[in-house]
């Protein structure tokens, strides 16, 4: 396990990577950059979810056609990133951050409207796309690219600069407005300052800071967006109005007991009284359908590739690789975390996807291209250990 | 390029800083994961039952199925009471994609009024559960839903609905007898039986459709559907059907029925038959009448007020709810009671000088013909309405046994077995007296309660149902509208039933009979003008009723002064002689010159009742009217 393995290397022994023998030959997963374990895992995490899709979809096998589909798109990307060195992810960094910035303000300016919030960028007839998904990479990889330069831990100055690079596209993404995004984006770049060893001191501080900004922040809030806060609150005071998601879906996973009601089974989900059912509340209808033993299997597989995602981190040669890989897994994890959260009624319902299950290309591409980089750091080790 | 400060020191301290760091997440992932397997737990373990449950109620949804209504039927099937189909317009708003939009081209489409669309955003701030229809507008026109089913593709969510809804056929002629029914109100809702009413709009507001509401009404039946999220039925788990409401036979006769309405033209008034030997009642009208279908759907501000601000009070039922001084038409009662008391025999004389004198007081009480009858008997007091035979007759009974005489004809008191809302009345007594005034009788009173004026009020059901029972030789009969409920007649003994009159010899009757045949065909009956002609024996007996004073808050002008002061027109009928077969009372209120304009409708009806083949001409019966009015005739 990863955390034996990092304990053991604080005390100072030197620690050699269990498949990364000094005389061993590199073998055909080192050859094409991959990384077996987490290639497994992600297969599996992504054939369990089109088998919940399908249910989720109303048993429509052309909804499972096109995921199957954007999950091989995003895995041959996946794989194509994959062959790239970690040297070349730092030396984009800065050029992907700008061309990013520069989209999100195109969005505010010309976007096009969907659901209340101007997310989309539209060349009419050729692509569509988020700027800010985009953004969930190019952040972290900016900040982990600027603190490399840098002596670590990283001084006030240093900070600064890599709050500011942080800030401007969460602010840009928070006025779309897009809340989840915006959320999921200052993580991922926060976590490689925490990583990179950001001082208590300052954490506690910015802490502080954030607390003090919420009041600040709900006067800024979209009244959509606060309903959402206060429905997260209390569920029960709006049942058939905004509370209906959460409350829909939290019956369908207490419904499911330990064994849940069967594969297809789920009337809650068969239904139709469960909203989102095949995207953001995907996890409802696993909950429903399989029970508390299919979510544990669920979390359990997450977790692994977590552990897997983190060693990865933890063995990266440098720093820059150490940060994204981080950033990335821990992200990962964030997304998990709260959209099982928002599902299960502990967090307030913010448009997060669950990871590779629910419907959807554009964060299958964008996780599958994190686990690209996070490979490729993995696998342009240099062989030698010191 | 980047700078790398590739010391091995710094090295070693961003990998430890790393590490630590690393781990503290760790740490986080796991505290995390943990309280996601907790909440987990708790919904799925601890939880599940309630959840369970809570999927259950959701996933089943149980259904009312409003019974049908009972159709209503006059006494020869004719219907008259019916459910229509009608179409409701309903919007489900989360399947609009522009409401605002989409309700414009509605009102462009149907033509609907603003108030409509007004009346709907109201009603849509109240919230309500995702994809239920909201009805936008009610009886949607075979034009109306034509143009919306062209339109169709253009109105996503917009639906047309099936209710069933009252009608009427012959609102105007029936509103005040059958009723009719409205939408529940809260005051009912809190009353009613939630389950036998679940899915049911309406319910009888008055008449018949109120007090035959339960047989009407039926059972509310049950279905388990499941459904999904938006209501759309799914499957059907399981029902019980519904009970539909009983079918109602009244004793009404429509034709006869129609025919009173119009004998009374639009004037204010009331005409009610019976049939003496079962109690039936054939015919009861109040006019003016008005369109009880407007009740149904719920009538609009403006009509509803015109309606009840309209001085000839169209919504107030005259026929039992109206209040008049009977007048002469009560002296055929007072002399049974006479009768009965032993107080006259039918061959007992007075001698009439025109007026009639109290012991030890000058005050004269007039008869009608200022010079009198001269002697006077019983036959020809009722024929000639001698006023001056029936101030002896009151004030030799006294107010206490013509009290107790005539509450045997049901007067002052509801005689009917089932008509909602019957008035009692008044019939005065001393006891009642010192109870209203705290004042003794005065023996004068009882003087005017002889010639029906005074304290006595009757309503024109009492009047008919009392000349019914005088008609059957004393034997009362409960006066009923419903005949058959379902397929079970309405029993004949009725509970509560007064007692029979007893007359010394039978012979007396025909006496009684006899004065009032005269009042027709004798050569000074009062109306004998309208006796020409009569094909069959017919007794009556006119009256006319002083009006004392008008209500405070109305205004009249000149002209309309002048009439409403002037006297309703009153009488009471029976025929034939030999074998009743049907008994009218007629009230027209201010028809002046005397009682015959309501003789006349009175001869009207029982010619239509028993000349099967020689029904009369409303119109015929319109220009005897004319042509009398003119002459003013004694009553």
């Amino acid at each position: 396990m990863p955390w034996h393995y990092i304990a053991r290397s604080m005390r100072g022994h030197p620690v050699r990577p269990p498949e990364s023998g000094i005389a061993r030959r590199k073998s055909i997963w080192e050859r094409i950059h991959l990384d077996p374990w987490l290639l497994g895992l992600l297969l599996v995490l992504m054939s369990g979810g089109l088998i919940v899709l399908y249910s989720a979809s109303g048993q429509s096998m052309d909804a499972v056609i096109a995921q199957s589909v954007r999950f091989l798109i995003a895995l041959v990307g996946m794989v194509i990133i994959a062959q790239l060195s970690p040297s070349t992810f730092l030396r984009f960094a800065p050029l992907a951050y700008g061309i990013g910035v520069i989209m999100l303000i195109a969005v505010d300016v010309v976007g096009d409207v969907g659901m209340g919030a101007k997310r989309w960028l539209v060349i009419p007839g050729v692509i569509r796309f988020q700027p800010s998904e985009m953004m969930k990479l190019a952040a972290p990889l900016m900040v982990a690219a600027y603190l490399n330069r840098c002596e670590l831990p990283p001084r006030l100055r240093d900070i600064v600069v890599c709050l500011v690079l942080i800030g401007v596209p969460v602010v840009l993404t928070a006025i779309q407005p897009d809340l989840g995004t915006s959320l999921l984006v200052s993580s991922a770049a926060l976590i490689v300052l925490l990583l990179a060893g950001l001082s208590w001191r300052l954490i506690g501080f910015i802490s502080a800071l954030g607390a003090a900004g919420v009041p600040l922040l709900w006067m800024n809030m979209h009244n959509y967006q606060r309903q959402r806060v206060l429905t997260f609150l209390n569920p029960e005071s709006d049942p058939l109005g905004a509370g209906w998601n959460i409350i829909q879906s939290t019956t369908a996973i207490g419904s499911g007991g330990l064994w849940g009601k069967g594969w297809l089974q789920g009337t809650q989900s068969q239904l139709e009284f469960l909203p989102e059912r095949h995207t953001d509340f995907i996890i409802a209808v696993l909950g429903e359908e399989f029970g508390l033993i299919g979510m544990l299997v669920l979390l359990g597989v997450y977790l692994l590739i977590v552990s897997r995602g983190l060693w990865m981190a933890s063995t990266a040669q440098d720093t820059f690789g150490r940060l994204v890989a981080g950033s990335i897994i821990l992200t990962f994890f964030i997304y998990v975390f709260v959209n099982m959260g928002m599902v299960s009624g502990i967090l307030p319902v913010v448009g997060v996807p669950l990871p590779l299950v629910s419907y959807g290309g554009t964060s299958s591409v964008t996780l599958l291209a994190g686990f690209g980089i996070l490979m490729s750091i993995h696998a342009h080790r240099r062989l030698l250990s010191r | 390029m980047l700078k790398r400060s590739n010391t091995l020191k710094n090295s070693e301290q961003e990998l430890r800083i790393f590490r630590v760091r690393a781990l503290l997440a760790v740490l986080v992932v796991l505290t995390l994961s943990s309280l996601l397997m907790g909440r987990l737990v708790y919904l799925q373990v601890i939880q599940h039952d309630l959840y369970s449950t809570r999927s259950e109620n959701n996933r089943v949804r149980v259904e009312p199925l409003p019974p049908n209504r009972g159709l209503i039927y006059d006494r020869n099937g004719v219907l008259l009471a019916e459910n229509r189909p009608t179409y409701n317009l309903t919007i489900v708003r989360e399947r609009v994609d522009d409401l605002d939009e989409t309700l414009a081209l509605l009102v462009e489409l149907l033509e609907l009024p603003e108030e409509e669309i007004e009346a709907f955003n109201t009603r849509s701030r109240q919230r309500q559960r995702p994809f239920q229809p909201a009805l936008l507008t009610s009886d949607l026109s075979e034009d109306q839903i034509a143009r919306l089913a062209v339109n169709r593709h253009r109105l996503p969510g917009v639906e047309v609905e099936a209710q069933p809804l009252r009608f009427y056929p012959d609102a105007e002629i029936m509103a005040h007898t059958l009723g009719y029914v409205g939408r529940i109100n809260a005051e009912e809702m809190k009353t009613l039986d939630a389950g036998r009413y679940a899915g049911t709009h309406f319910i009888g507001k008055t008449g018949i459709e109120r007090f035959y509401e339960e047989e009407l009404h039926g059972q509310a039946g049950l279905r388990k559907v499941e459904t999904n999220a938006r209501g759309r039925v799914l499957r059907e788990l399981g029902r019980t059907d519904p009970v539909p409401g009983k079918n109602l036979t009244l004793t009404l006769d429509k034709s006869l029925q129609t025919l009173a309405y119009e004998l009374l033209d639009g004037r204010r008034g009331s005409i009610v038959a019976i049939a003496p030997a079962t109690g039936e009642i054939l015919a009861m009208v109040s006019t003016p009448g008005f369109d009880s279908n407007q009740f149904v759907t719920g009538i609009d501000v403006a009509s509803y007020r015109s309606l009840q601000q309209d001085l000839d009070l169209p919504l107030f039922n005259r026929a039992t709810r109206g209040h008049y001084p009977p007048g002469s038409t009560i002296k055929p009662f007072l002399a049974l009671a006479g009768l009965v008391e032993g107080v006259i025999t039918p061959d007992s004389t007075i001698n009439d000088p025109g007026y009639y004198q109290l012991p030890n007081d000058s005050r004269r009480y007039r008869n009608w013909l200022r010079w009198g009858h001269g002697r006077v008997d019983l036959e020809r007091a009722l024929a000639v309405s001698n006023n001056t035979y029936f101030y002896t007759l009151a004030h030799d009974l006294g107010i206490d046994d013509l009290h107790d005489q005539m509450s045997n004809f049901g007067f002052g008191q509801r005689v009917a077995h089932d008509v909602q809302g019957e008035s009692g009345a008044l019939m005065p007594s001393r006891d009642w007296k010192r109870g209203r005034f705290n004042q003794p009788w005065y023996p004068g009173e009882t003087l005017s309660v002889g010639i029906g004026q005074g304290y006595w009020q009757v309503t024109p059901l009492q009047l008919a149902s009392a000349t019914a029972t005088l008609a059957n030789r004393g034997h009362w009969v409960k006066p009923r509208l419903a005949h058959d409920i379902g397929d079970t007649p309405v029993a004949q003994d009725l509970p509560d039933s007064l007692d029979d009159i007893q007359l010394a010899k039978d012979s007396w009757w025909d006496r009684v009979f006899n004065g009032m045949e005269k009042v027709l065909s004798g050569s000074e009956g009062t109306a004998r003008r309208t006796g020409v002609g009569l094909e069959y024996r017919m007794g009556g007996k006119s009256g006319t009723a002083q009006v004392f004073s008008l209500g405070q808050d109305q205004r009249y002008n000149a002209d309309e002064l002048e009439e409403r002061l002037r006297d309703h027109a009153l009488f009471i009928g029976f025929a034939p002689l030999e074998d009743p077969q049907i008994a009218v009372s007629v009230i027209v209120e201010n028809a002046g010159g005397g009682s015959t304009h309501a003789a006349h409708l009175a001869r009207a009806m029982t010619d239509a009742w028993l000349l099967e083949d020689d029904a009369p001409d409303v119109e015929e019966v319109r220009e005897v009217l004319e042509e009398d009015d003119a002459n003013v005739e004694g009553n």
